[in-house]
This record gives C-alpha cells, sequence and structure tokens, in this order.
C-alpha cells in the first residue's frame, strides 16, 4: 500500500501531517475563542447572567476537568510508547484514554440530565444557551477525538503508522485546553 | 522521512506523571480559590489558574516547548484573529443603547429578566 503524503514529507521542518493538525488547532482557536469572547461581551451586558450561572454543578465540573486532565496524561504516554515501538502499551493507553472520553461524556449526561430536569433548557435563558452550546460543541470534539483513537488505535497494535498517536494527542490535548478555559466560565465564575 | 522527524525532548513516564500531579494541585486551588468570595481572588485562581494549567498542557503534553517556533507564531496569529474580531464588534455589542440607535431587543430581554427574577424556572 502506498505510504500517504503527510506521512514521509517535511518540507517545512516538521511531517505535513503534523503540521495539519496544527492548523486545525489554530482554525479550533478561532472556534472556541469565538465563543469565549461571545460569553465576555454578554456577560458584560446583561446583569443576570451571574444569577443564571449560579444553578450548574461545580463539582461535576471538577469531576471532568479531573478525568480530562487525566486522559491528557494517558495520551501523551501512550505517545511515549509509540515513539519507542512499544505498540502493546501504546495500544493500552489509547484504550485509557478513550475511557476518560467515556467517563467525560457519563459525567456531562448525568448533569444535562439533572439541569433540564430542572427546567434549564436550552431556551430558557441566556446563559443556557450559552452553556449547551459552548459544552455541546466541546462535547462533539470529544466524541470525535474518541473515533479517530479508536481507528488508530488498531493500526498501531499492527505497528502501523504509529506517528499518528502523536497526532491525535495533539488534537486531544486542545480538547482538554478548551476544557480547562470553559471550566472556570461555566462553573466557577458565579 | 517524517517518522525521523521527532521531538528533541526524552521526558519519561514519571515526568509526565509530575506534570499531571501538578495540573491536579492548580485545578484543586482553582476550585478552592473562589469559595473566599474575593473578586480579585476568584480572577486569579479561576482564570489565571486556567491560563497556567492551559500552558502547561501545550507546553509539556503537547511538546510546544520543542516544537518550531512557527507553530507558536502561527497559533498566537489565530488569538489575535479573536481578540481583533472581538475589538470590532465589541464596542455595539455590549451596548443596549449608543449615537442615535437603541437596541430594543436587549431592552426587552433585561426587562423580561426583571419581571422572572426569584421566580423558579419552569421547563
Amino acid at each position: 500500500m502506498q505510504t500517504p503524503i503527510a506521512t514521509g514529507r517535511s518540507v517545512t521542518g516538521i511531517p505535513t501531517g503534523r503540521l495539519a493538525v496544527w492548523w486545525i488547532v489554530g482554525s479550533e482557536i478561532v472556534i472556541f475563542g469565538g465563543l469565549l469572547m461571545y460569553y465576555l461581551m454578554l456577560r458584560h451586558k446583561y446583569d443576570f447572567w451571574a444569577e443564571s450561572s449560579e444553578h450548574t454543578n461545580t463539582a461535576a465540573g471538577a469531576l471532568n476537568t479531573f478525568i480530562l486532565l487525566t486522559s491528557s496524561l494517558f495520551i501523551v504516554l501512550a505517545h511515549y510508547y509509540a515513539e519507542r515501538k512499544d505498540h502493546i502499551k501504546s495500544f493500552k493507553f489509547i484504550w485509557f484514554t478513550i475511557a476518560g472520553g467515556l467517563g467525560f461524556l457519563c459525567v456531562k449526561s448525568i448533569e444535562w440530565t439533572n439541569e433540564i430536569m430542572h427546567g434549564y433548557t436550552i431556551t430558557s435563558q441566556l446563559f443556557w444557551s450559552f452553556y449547551y452550546t459552548a459544552a455541546g460543541i466541546h462535547a462533539v470534539h470529544v466524541i470525535a477525538g474518541m473515533v479517530i483513537m479508536g481507528i488508530i488505535s488498531f493500526d498501531v497494535l499492527r505497528q502501523k503508522n504509529m506517528h499518528r498517536v502523536e497526532l491525535i494527542g495533539i488534537y486531544w490535548h486542545f480538547v482538554d485546553i478548551v476544557w480547562i478555559f470553559l471550566f472556570p466560565l461555566l462553573y466557577i465564575a458565579k | 522521512m517524517a517518522e525521523h522527524v521527532k521531538h528533541e525532548d526524552h521526558h519519561g513516564p514519571e515526568f509526565y506523571i509530575k506534570i499531571w500531579a501538578l495540573l491536579l494541585v492548580l485545578l484543586v486551588i482553582s476550585v478552592v480559590g473562589p469559595m473566599f468570595g474575593h473578586r480579585i481572588l476568584t480572577l486569579i485562581t479561576a482564570f489565571g489558574i486556567a491560563i497556567v494549567k492551559a500552558l502547561i498542557v501545550a507546553g509539556w503534553f503537547m511538546h510546544l516547548k520543542t516544537e518550531k517556533k512557527y507553530i507558536w507564531y502561527m497559533l498566537m496569529t489565530m488569538l489575535l484573529m479573536v481578540f481583533m474580531f472581538f475589538l470590532g464588534t465589541a464596542s455595539d455589542a455590549m451596548k443596549a443603547d449608543g449615537n442615535n440607535w437603541t437596541n430594543e431587543a436587549a431592552h426587552k430581554l433585561i426587562e423580561q429578566h426583571k419581571g422572572s427574577t426569584g421566580e423558579a424556572h419552569k421547563p
């Protein structure tokens, strides 16, 4: 099978595949940065924003931050072992990371179910519109990362395209960084 | 070949576990700090620490510390673009009134909320 160009070319000093992931991260900065700026604008414009945000569950937010930070550790370890051609350990840590993503989504779904049952829906107030939009877009990124990791893991098991562990790692750490900023905005600044 | 272009740092698992432990300590501070109810302390512990945590993850876990410098410039340019969009729209979007204009929808929203303050949310 022909090797993809992104695997074998490095005209910019870094592999083309990695450069492409950095461009994805760059475009994601604009997407999530725009959301955060939107938060700043509305928070300053409407005094009632703070009152609405009082009802979020800080413990659930902190638990999810813990889960994502831990999953970031797992994927960096998967990358470490992939570079050392230890495909079994790399495969194992990729699946620990996927489990972390699954744990994150479980906590989020419990949290959302509870909030919706209390009447805090996406249409109930401006804060809740932001909350569900921002956390929802983030959750979609978590799901995308989990799917990509699942696909990559089986290549790793066959000792193929091991460098892709690093690429998905960069993406996953970025998803973690986005949550690091969403956590104080949604759960702490009340 | 790409396989041979690797990051220069060769930290072991122990190092990454230490970084993770540091991130957890910072997480605890960011949760406990705002409990004191002091505005400045909240800003520092919640948002200041978020920036520190993000830089640690970017620097050590994403290996940006050993990445080519132009990647930093690229990411910073994106961030600058976000701030430019913000500055371009914030002067209007953050106000409900201005010279010869008023945002009726914003006023309506504020009035609506005044009427519902203290009431339980109904689905």
